[in-house]
């Protein structure tokens, strides 16, 4: 497959594997991001071949995880009102809120649909004339241009029963909260990818600018990852903090600007509140004031159960990077994929649900 | 032309019930137990006997290599000859929803037919309820098989021995994707079709070329993954894989990226991992490899006394990772 | 203009729980219809949303993101990518 195989070429993985050894001469903390990164640096055992000095942190990089418990909540209640039917990406089924999942909801009778798409849920409001179909807004900003998209068409086209819970947050800003809370001691982040096809590189300068942390975008594959790691360590050797984009074939430092427009459209910043960090100002889009007819929480009024946030339960440590999977109590013993506590053991793309599929650090 | 459809009556017992038990069935199916038409089918039996059941709710019924009918005679036979018995009898219920057309009816029943046939095996009991639109979706089936387990024959989940090397019978992944292609609606430039085949025969001759195999099983429901962890698990042994060495069909791994999918936890209907003794392990392969279901047979790893009851793969690159079972539901209604 | 999609049938009765919403594949376009094209990967069609990639052309690659193509893949940069690996693999190699 093109654009995939060339990516996993083992000879090349090997050779760079010996570069980075070559390369690093010291203690080198780097923080991979995005949750697809986790996810593939676990599944090809990366950690396995990197030296004893560069150490791989997994941030806060995956939308569902980083959905606050509040946001969940809000969703389910809006699935138990009459007349509405509720759109998701499945990643979000089984994701535990205070009380309940979308999941459970549904084996209580809500009415709630799986799409892959926005387009999907576009369809089945037009389906469904007399219901309300309410599509759950969560994602990054390679997700936002998509649930813009739909608005506009919906706009368009005078579909009267669409709405979107907006949950959108944005990457930069969430990167920005975490090194000002400088817990962690980076040295190098390894950046989104396909946020950044749709922002571009620019928007990360400020980072190796005002916290001397070296920076390189990132593709997905065995050879992207590697390449990307050496690249930061010949950064970080060098004392020269730097943005990178060494995803060349999918990010620009513009960023695609047909979806930045879109966005811009739709949207506008305000703040979002992430799990295990709090609200943070700036960090999330709503709609703005011309397409506020499409804002779920505007035109359905629910009320809340006090949010509860489950016992023991660590995510939060673990998405900003200060703790592990393997640092949790609950972790394998009580937290499972199939009886979760918390959502990154639900998300495909969560550290925990990551570490527990493929991992053999543990042993 | 007038397609006719199941009503209720049909499965009512009544004169409509019979006329299709002797129009539709009968003449398809036809042997001397079943023609019979007795309550129930009285047998005789010399040696060990292998029993087992499953039930069949593939949605959609019709998909690129199968039906539903294929897939409920060689799943039955196939769980058969995984214990290494010999698959003699089926018997076959249908619970159909009110509305299916005769004519997919009798298309269902001439795949029955047909991989019964090829399998050896008969169909000597049945049962054909109705139900009320929406109270089933177009067509469920159960199938019990019996067969003879010959002797010295002693092949079970249990029995795998630190040592033994794995067998894979061939690609994974088809069934999973071909019966997903046609719920969303994928197409293909060279199709993706279900592996659904009876593999008694294959079993058959490798038990002929070795009385070293310890274990069978197919790669059903949760891929060969979850295959994988249960044998693990049963044998309380550790179980090794090599990536480069298990088999899928570019059709597979595209339709795997595109939907994001692992192929190791892709259904499979025709497919077996045998865990043989290493003295016997080439022999058998070179025998499965003659077999036109055993075609691209791998030795995919082996077993170990380490990590007991887990699968560690070795990727391609040379590093570590455990293979999980499955966790949740991959597809619903995949068989 | 109406958008009609030959996949996922959303109202299928099967809601299989499959997490796509972090998976970016690539594609190649194979026909366009208005905002919308034909793709295809390693002989697998889909049919996607190309509202974000206005200007994509047929024979080019695509990155697909929950149903909507989100940026054209830029074939000089991925040869150059891999001309760049090979030789930071060999330069200055230590066995």
């Amino acid at each position: 497959m093109k654009f995939i195989d060339e990516y996993r070429d083992v000879e090349l993985a090997k050779k760079l594997v010996s570069k980075i050894k070559q390369l690093s001469t010291r203690p080198t903390r780097l923080m991979e991001f995005c949750g697809g990164h986790t996810v593939s640096i676990m599944m090809n055992g990366i950690r396995q071949l990197l030296p004893p000095t560069v150490e791989m942190l997994s941030g806060p990089g995956c939308p569902v995880c980083v959905t606050a418990n509040a946001d969940i909540d809000k969703a389910i209640a809006l699935a138990h009102l009459p007349d509405v039917i509720i759109t998701t990406f499945g990643d979000m089924m089984k994701v535990p809120g205070s009380y309940s999942s979308l999941q459970q909801a549904r084996a209580g009778k809500a009415d709630i649909r799986i799409v892959y798409s926005t387009q999907d849920a576009l369809q089945i409001a037009r389906d469904n004339p007399t219901q309300s179909v309410i599509f759950i807004g969560i994602g990054f900003e390679t997700t936002a241009p998509t649930i813009a998209a739909s608005i506009l068409q919906s706009e368009n086209e005078g579909i009267r029963n669409f709405y979107v819970l907006c949950l959108s947050k944005l990457c930069p800003p969430i990167m920005k909260a975490l090194l000002d809370l400088g817990e962690l001691k980076l040295d190098g982040i390894v950046c989104p990818g396909h946020v950044s096809a749709i922002i571009g590189s620019r928007p990360y300068e400020f980072i190796p600018r005002n916290y001397g942390v070296a920076c390189v975008v990132s593709g997905f594959e065995a050879l992207d990852i590697l390449q990307s790691i050496a690249l930061l360590v010949e950064q970080i050797e060098s004392g020269k903090p730097t943005v990178e984009i060494a995803y060349r074939r999918v990010v620009s430092p513009e960023g695609n600007k047909t979806a930045l427009d879109l966005m811009e459209s739709v949207f506008e910043i305000g703040s979002a509140d992430w799990r295990g960090i709090g609200v943070v100002p700036a960090s999330g889009l709503k709609l703005r004031r011309k397409f506020e007819r499409f804002d779920a929480e505007q035109a359905f009024s629910v009320t809340l159960e006090p949010v509860r946030e489950a016992k023991g339960c660590i995510c939060g440590d673990i998405l900003r990077g200060v703790k592990t999977p393997n640092d949790c109590k609950l972790f394998r013993k009580v937290c499972t994929p199939e009886h979760p506590v918390g959502p990154c053991m639900v998300s495909s793309e969560g550290s925990c649900s990551a570490y527990y599929q493929y991992g053999t650090d543990y042993e | 032309m007038n397609d006719e459809t199941i009503l209720l009556a049909h499965g009512s017992g009544s004169r409509l019930s019979h006329e299709l038990i002797e129009k539709n069935f009968l003449p398809s199916l036809a042997n001397p137990l079943l023609a019979k038409l007795d309550d129930s089918a009285v047998l005789d039996f010399n040696g060990r006997l292998a029993f087992t059941t499953d039930s069949y709710v593939v949605s959609p019924i019709f998909f690129p290599g199968g039906d539903i009918g294929r897939l409920a005679v060689c799943g039955t036979i196939n769980d058969l000859a995984m214990s290494g018995a010999t698959p003699l009898y089926l018997s076959l219920s249908f619970i159909i929803e009110e509305g299916l057309t005769l004519s997919k009816l009798a298309k269902v029943v001439r795949s029955i037919k047909a991989a019964a046939e090829e399998a050896g095996v008969k169909i000597i009991t049945g049962d054909t309820k109705v139900v009320n639109r929406e109270s089933a979706d177009k067509l469920f089936i159960n199938t019990s098989g019996i067969g003879i387990v010959p002797e010295g024959i002693d092949i079970s989940g249990a029995n795998a021995k630190v040592g033994d090397k794995i067998i894979l019978s061939g690609a994974i992944g088809d069934h999973g994707i071909a019966v997903m292609s046609q719920r969303e609606g994928l197409k293909f430039s060279v199709p993706v079709r279900s592996d659904c085949a009876p593999l008694s025969k294959l079993v058959s001759q490798m038990l002929e070329a070795s009385s070293q195999i310890h274990c069978m099983r197919d790669p059903t429901r949760g891929g060969l993954a979850t295959t994988l962890n249960e044998l693990a698990s049963q044998s309380k042994v550790g179980i090794r894989i090599e990536e480069g060495n298990i088999p899928a069909h570019d059709g597979v791994r595209a339709a795997c990226e595109l939907l994001g999918f692992d192929p190791l936890y892709v259904a499979n209907e025709g497919k077996l991992i045998a865990m043989v003794a290493p003295s016997d392990a080439e022999k058998v392969l070179a025998i499965m490899k003659r077999n036109r279901y055993g075609t691209e047979a791998s030795i995919i790893g082996e077993v170990t006394d380490e990590h007991k009851g887990k699968v560690i793969m070795r990727t391609r690159l040379g590093t570590s990772r455990i293979v999980d079972m499955l966790i949740g539901e991959l597809l619903p209604r995949i068989c | 203009m109406t958008v009609a999609f030959l996949w996922a049938k959303p109202s299928s009765p099967i809601t299989d729980e499959r997490k796509t919403m972090c998976l970016a594949v690539p594609v190649k376009v194979v026909s366009i219809e208005g905002s919308e094209a034909e793709v295809e990967i390693g002989g697998v069609k889909r049919r996607v949303s190309i509202m974000l990639t206005p200007e994509a052309r047929v024979g080019d690659y695509v990155l697909l993101h929950t149903g909507y193509a989100i940026n054209v893949i830029n074939e000089a940069e991925a040869q150059e990518t891999l001309k760049i690996l090979e030789e930071m693999a060999s330069l200055d190699e230590v066995h």
